[in-house]
């Protein structure tokens, strides 16, 4: 038995190590996570190995012929069995915690010269603002990092809990009301992956993904440039081209409204709530039911979601009050209503 | 009878009566104190609702009869004594009354518990369907989150925890040589209160906006902020709770006075000693999580701001409450189980336990321990950083004493004399199953592998290996064990083994790969995934498909073997504890002799060696047979 148990545990390791099992690794210290989990599953192999022989030859051997009514051996016990199945596991499992704490230690270390990121999760989407030249900010919907770059994300969240996961970089931390949490990574690898939001955060939780941007140091540079002068360029009042309407289409992507509602002219697809493509005749019709312009109509529901609610669609909307307001507000209800065929900006 | 006498006579005439009472009870509450606070609209539903949710299942109580003997005692008016003309069940309509025979109730629960499984399964292999490609086929995001959160709340709270108080029930007074439980009159409320709090979770599918669907663990604030759902969990969670804790003290109160002479606490079947150490766990944790609800149900209803971090609310506090509960929870829901594998091995094997009072050290172990490790739910959450190495240092020590069980098991197969029978197959399952479950708890109790897996399928597929491989497994060896017991019958042996084989195969197709996805970057509740994860999602719901149709196969052997099965006599197993020594079902008042305790409960092998003893006579005149 022991050496059928011994075989089974080199097999069963070596096809447990030959599974590729984790996402692409994209930061640095994600090897230490990855060897730390194949230290575990070669640990944790011949343990099931083990209980699996023992399970199956005792079956085998000592399986009661037809009419056999007799007794097995009356063994009650064995100190000394008992003593060495309690003091392995416990070396066993205390080595292991140190192993985990000494890696914990080391991928949650402060690096030198960390730039220090903002990232702000809200129903359904993410948002990102870098310290930009001069002492500005850079805001961004997508996540942009230079390649070997220490970066501190410092998260918080405008409504719910949002957990901010990158799973090429392996570390997770939640978005939490109230406080600011943080976590430390320095992308290794340049490429294009995806900001998932790990905690359950309403309807759109499955839809809450921006992408995320490795690129190389002086690409980086230069896209963070090009930002900082664009934001300087809307900052000192250029209406953008298009008027309110373009603007507008900026405040709806940048709230994630997309992640539930489809518009085309956005390019969105979600069905959790109504469909804006047609929004101008609902808001003319159910507008006139309740006694409201299309614009006051598409403002309140906004700012007051449940108090009319589309028959056929659950009362699940957040309400954007105070998030998106002023300019901003009146912006995107023009921009909405001149997208799907009404007359913008009528008040 | 007449009409007014019937409506007077507890029983589902009144109950049908004091439903709409209870309902006009929300009303005359709120209608008014809106009114005189100048709130608009005074008529306001989710209001009236919240309050009748409360109301209307304590009316439906008190209409079927939950509470007649307290409130004549308490008001001072003659009680009506007891005679036991209620105890038994002649008919298939004495389940469907309040109660107060332990064996009645037993059964009351098991099937009403099953129903909630069918109920819970039906929903899963919903999710499934909609999980089989990506994109949104079947249900929207909102049904499909609210297919989630059902599914395991009615899993948890309405199957596995409860259900294992019905086996308990009907076993172990019966195993310790008792006529009934130490409480019967709060037995049956206990039982009650449960439809109260499954039915309650199934209507909120109706409510306007939909199932609660902010899982089973509803963390504030998006719990506060959800649909009126929500408050179908707040309260119902509140009915299940209070049903857990009042059974858990009648369990307690009855192993510690009720034992039969001879039964020391060094005699007891080690059932006996799961669900004693089980009931310690469900009265010290359940008050947190209906502490937890409580506070989610006062933000919604009356607008505090216990997790309103604006006005001085703390989010992570629910978390640490909520798992305070959450996680001697999953040891509520694995100790009965070791119990009833304990029996089903020993018996089957022909062996002692080995190591019988580790056994039982090391439950009181894990329920020690169990309480030191709630934060590792919480390595991502932004709680202070210094608690997670010391829960997870606590974490992976439960691994011990876990393991002295999972070895002594092992140790009781050497050398025995091994009955393969359903429920011994299931125990071996389990046996399996749970260690891969065990393994995959230590790997998530090492903080930064967590981290990375935290909230995906990893995860999934661990608490299903621990919940499925591990209780419901146990839960099917004991139902396949006592069976005889309970019914009178035998089940199909054939039919059980083609019911195990196709559980065990499918159960790990369907959750296995569910390790691979979890890793490599699934998040879990999600109706919607990346391209990638398409093939192993499609193969997870074939899988599960014919998982889910393996339960069809235990629900068809039940039922006809309940109906037409060959009849059981005392002690099929020829097993030695103190339920096998009297008829199968055993008479009305259980023993009808007291018995005498003269020996450990497993001492198959050692010349003449019994574990309880009746005076005069053995209470049943018939010859052990073995039916393998």
């Amino acid at each position: 038995m022991l050496a059928i148990g011994a075989v089974a545990s080199v097999v069963g390791v070596a096809i447990a190590l030959s599974i590729d099992w984790f996402p692409t690794r994209a930061a640095a210290k994600v090897n230490e996570i990855d060897t730390l989990y194949r230290v575990l599953l070669s640990v944790s192999v011949p343990i099931f190995v083990l209980v699996m022989t023992v399970a199956i030859y005792s079956v085998v051997k000592f399986r009661a012929r037809p009419g056999d009514m007799s007794d097995g051996a009356p063994i009650h016990g064995s100190t000394r069995l008992e003593v060495i199945w309690v003091t392995i596991p416990f070396l066993l499992v205390t080595g292991l915690a140190i192993y985990g704490w000494v890696v914990l230690n080391d991928v949650e270390a402060k690096q030198q010269g960390e730039t220090v990121v903002k990232v702000r999760g809200q129903q359904f989407t993410w948002h990102f603002q870098y310290p930009g030249p001069n002492g500005k900010t850079v805001d961004s919907d997508v996540l942009y990092l230079a390649r070997d770059q220490p970066y501190k994300f410092e998260i918080t969240t405008s409504d719910v809990i949002h957990s901010f996961w990158v799973p090429e970089f392996r570390l997770k931390q939640d978005a939490v009301p109230g406080q600011t949490t943080h976590v430390r990574i320095t992308p290794d690898r340049v490429g294009t992956y995806a900001v998932v939001c790990a905690e359950l955060c309403g309807l759109g939780h499955a839809t809450m993904r921006n992408t995320v941007r490795v690129v190389e140091p002086n690409q980086f540079k230069a896209w963070l440039e090009q930002q900082a002068r664009g934001a300087a360029a809307t900052a000192g009042g250029g209406a953008a081209p298009g008027g309110g309407a373009a603007a507008g289409k900026q405040v709806f992507t940048s709230n994630g409204c997309g992640a539930c509602h489809t518009l085309a002219d956005a390019g969105t697809s979600g069905t959790t709530g109504p469909k804006l493509d047609d929004i101008a005749a609902a808001a003319a019709k159910f507008g006139k039911q309740r006694g409201l312009t299309a614009a006051k109509y598409v403002k309140q529901s906004i700012e007051d979601p449940t108090a009319f609610v589309v028959p056929g669609y659950p009362p699940v909307m957040p309400s954007f009050k105070g998030r998106v307001q002023g300019a901003e507000l009146d912006a995107l209800v023009e921009y909405l209503l001149s997208v799907s065929g009404g007359k913008g900006g009528s008040g | 009878m007449t009409v007014a006498a019937r409506l007077r006579a507890p029983g589902w005439y009144r109950a049908m009566l004091s439903v709409p009472l209870g309902i006009g009870f929300a009303f005359a509450l709120v209608v008014p104190l809106r009114a005189l606070s100048h709130y608009k609209p005074v008529v306001d539903g989710d209001a009236i609702t919240t309050v009748a949710l409360i109301s209307t299942p304590l009316a439906f109580l008190i209409g079927i009869g939950c509470f007649d003997y307290w409130f004549r005692w308490a008001s001072g008016a003659p009680t009506v004594p007891e005679d036991h003309s209620g105890h038994g069940a002649r008919s298939w309509r004495d389940y469907f009354r309040v109660n107060t025979d332990h064996k009645v109730i037993g059964i009351q629960y098991i099937v009403t518990t099953f129903v909630f499984f069918i109920a819970g399964g039906i929903m899963a292999m919903l999710m499934r369907a909609e999980l089989a490609a990506p994109g949104e086929q079947f249900v929207d995001s909102n049904t499909f989150n609210g297919l989630f959160s059902v599914h395991a709340s009615l899993m948890i709270f309405l199957f596995i925890i409860p259900v294992f108080a019905g086996i308990a029930n009907y076993v172990l007074p019966l195993m310790i040589g008792a006529p009934d439980m130490a409480f019967p009159r709060l037995n049956a409320l206990s039982f009650w209160m449960l439809p109260m709090a499954g039915i309650l979770m199934l209507a909120s599918f109706f409510a306007p906006g939909g199932a609660f669907n902010t899982g089973w663990t509803s963390y504030a604030p998006l719990s506060v902020d959800m649909p009126l759902g929500q408050t179908f969990f707040n309260v119902a969670v509140q009915f299940a709770g209070a049903s857990s804790v009042a059974t858990a003290l009648n369990f307690l109160v009855t192993i510690v006075t009720m034992r039969a002479p001879g039964m020391t606490f060094w005699r007891m079947p080690l059932l006996v000693w799961a669900n004693f150490t089980t009931s310690l766990l469900v009265v010290i944790a359940t008050p947190f999580i209906a502490g937890s609800q409580f506070m989610v149900l006062l933000d919604r209803a009356l607008h505090t701001d216990f997790f309103n971090a604006a006005n001085g609310g703390d989010v992570i506090m629910y978390q640490h409450v909520f798992w305070f509960y959450s996680h001697p929870a999953v040891y509520i829901m694995m100790l009965p189980g070791f119990g009833i594998i304990s029996e089903v091995i020993s018996t089957n094997a022909r062996k002692p336990i080995f190591g019988y009072r580790m056994m039982a050290f090391s439950l009181m172990a894990i329920v020690i321990l169990g309480f030191t490790v709630w934060a590792h739910h919480m390595f991502v959450s932004g709680m202070f950083p210094w608690l997670r190495v010391p829960m997870m240092i606590t974490t992976m020590l439960i691994a011990v004493p876990t393991g002295i069980k999972i070895f002594s098991w092992l140790a009781t197969l050497w050398r025995g004399v091994i009955h393969l029978r359903t429920p011994m197959l299931f125990a071996l399952g389990f046996i399996t199953m749970f260690t891969l479950g065990g393994i995959s708890g230590v790997m998530l109790a090492v903080i930064p592998v967590d981290i990375h897996v935290s909230d995906t399928y990893f995860v999934v597929a661990h608490i299903h290996y621990v919940l499925f491989g591990g209780s419901v497994f146990t839960i099917f060896a004991g139902i396949y064990h006592w069976f005889p017991k309970m019914t009178g019958r035998m089940y199909d042996e054939t039919l059980g083994k083609v019911h195990f084989w196709l559980s065990f195969v499918f159960f790990n197709l369907t959750f296995g790969p569910m390790h691979l996805v979890g890793i490599d970057g699934m998040p879990r509740r999600v109706a919607d995934y990346a391209q990638h994860f398409a093939f192993w999602n499609a193969f997870i719901s074939v899988s599960s498909f014919f998982f889910g149709m393996s339960l069809l196969v235990f629900l068809y052997n039940i039922v006809t073997s309940w109906r037409h099965g060959p009849k059981a006599v005392a002690n099929p197993w020829r097993a030695h504890t103190l339920e096998w020594q009297v008829s199968s079902p055993p008479p009305i008042f259980n023993f009808d002799e007291v018995p005498t305790v003269v020996g450990g409960p497993y001492e198959y092998g050692v010349p003449g060696a019994v574990h309880g003893v009746f005076k005069e006579k053995p209470a049943v005149k018939e010859p052990a047979v073995a039916a393998d």
